[in-house]
């Protein structure tokens, strides 16, 4: 019976395992970050559908398509409401559906913590500059610029 | 739970041959076995080593495993325990999809006749291979063990057995069916990539558990699979169920999980 009693010490010794692979895990997040991330993709993804699509055919196809682009068509339509809440709703969903998607790739693929880091920040420093000038173009948008 | 066949008589020389090889049998064709093979004592590196046996289209591609292992090179390892596909030793990449040695039948794999049958064998990706084509498992036991695959339940003891109807057990019959065979998380391009991902097989073994009527523990496991590291991590890209030598439909398994989380119902 006693001798047995160095046996549990040592056994844990022994099984005291690294977490998968992982040299280190990270503390688990009990958080629904990931799932209102993975929600926000779903959703996003079918309103995107819709919006790029009818953009693209607004621009390429309809009456003639990308030929009638210029100036005078695009304060045409930031003149109403509807395309300037379009044009705004797309970026957005668009910037951070793709932001997020580049996420998680970086997630997936980048090997140390620090690259993956570094990686993130980039990414999160060009969806917020994207973001405020595109917001900010949208809101903004003068249509009698002078002619210098 | 499994037994390693590693070399047990290395007296006589590396790449000896052991007993004669038995006459080879009427109607046998011979295929090339090209194997990945590394020992950590000498390899720097994983090397690629090609051996001809003689198949017949009875045989499971684990004779032919043997055959090397008994007749031409003593020194190969791998694992196999009960040869009938049940207790989950032999998984292995064979052609560049895991598959149990044991299962695959040499029928299905034979060339036409006249054209020559290379069969390329690599240990499970994503585990850390301790030679030739034995891989270590504890960080998938590891993963599995993080679930808690036990029966959670709370309040006082049924004096009798825990009733269940055959509606609430066929709820979460095809989960019961893993083997812990490392087929579908050493598939899982997710789990290449970062290890610290729980992977399909915790996440199908979890599922037996979540989905039991009898359980209480689902709220626990599921808080689990919540995280970075859980079931939002999939990409669903099938190739879990596609290994599965039980048939699992694993990537379904993990989909209910998610819906689980996101209705918080069961």
């Amino acid at each position: 019976m006693a001798t047995s009693s160095t046996t549990p010490s040592g056994a844990a010794d022994a099984l005291a395992l690294d977490k998968p692979r992982a040299p280190k895990r990270p503390a688990a997040r009990r958080s629904n970050f990931e799932l209102y991330s993975w929600l926000f993709m779903r959703i996003s993804g079918a309103l995107l559908v819709v919006l790029v699509l009818g953009h693209l055919f607004i621009m390429n196809i309809l009456d003639g398509g990308v030929h009638r682009i210029n100036f005078a068509f695009v304060a045409g339509r930031w003149a109403s409401p509807f395309w300037q809440f379009w044009d705004l709703s797309m970026l957005w969903l668009a910037q951070i559906h793709g932001g997020n998607g580049v996420r998680t790739i970086i997630n997936d693929y980048a090997r140390k913590e620090t690259t993956r880091f570094w990686l993130k920040i980039v990414l999160y420093i060009s969806m917020v500059l994207i973001l405020a000038v595109g917001t900010f173009v949208i809101f903004t948008f003068d249509p009698n610029i002078p002619a210098t | 739970m499994s037994t390693a066949v590693s070399d047990n008589d290395t007296s006589s020389g590396p790449q000896q041959a052991g007993p004669k090889p038995p006459p080879v049998p009427e109607g046998s064709r011979t295929v090339t076995l090209k194997i990945q093979r590394f020992n950590p004592e000498f390899d720097e590196e994983p090397r690629w080593e090609s051996y001809d046996v003689p198949a017949l289209s009875t045989d499971r591609l684990l004779n032919l495993l043997h055959y090397v292992k008994w007749y031409l090179d003593g020194t190969l390892a791998f694992r196999r325990s009960c040869a009938h596909g049940v207790c989950g030793s032999d998984a292995m990449q064979i052609n560049g999809v895991n598959r149990l040695a044991c299962k695959v039948l040499m029928k299905d794999m034979l060339a036409p006749q006249g054209k020559p049958t290379v069969i390329t064998i690599a240990p499970i990706k994503g585990l850390p291979v301790q030679k030739d084509l034995y891989v270590d498992m504890e960080p998938f036991f590891e993963a599995f063990k993080a679930i808690k695959p036990y029966l959670i339940t709370y309040g006082n003891e049924p004096s009798k057995e825990r009733i269940q109807s055959p509606a609430d057990r066929e709820r979460f019959d095809d989960t019961t069916k893993c083997i812990l065979c490392a087929c579908c998380t050493t598939s899982c391009p997710v789990y290449w990539a970062d290890g610290s991902y729980f992977g399909p097989a915790a996440i199908v073994n979890a599922h037996r558990f979540i989905f039991d009527s009898r359980d209480q523990g689902a709220e626990e496991r599921l808080d689990i699979l919540n995280d970075a590291e859980g079931v939002w991590r999939c990409r669903t890209t099938f190739n879990c169920t596609d290994a599965c030598p039980r048939g699992i439909q694993v990537t379904k398994a993990i989909q209910e999980v998610k819906r689980a989380l996101l209705f918080k119902r069961v």
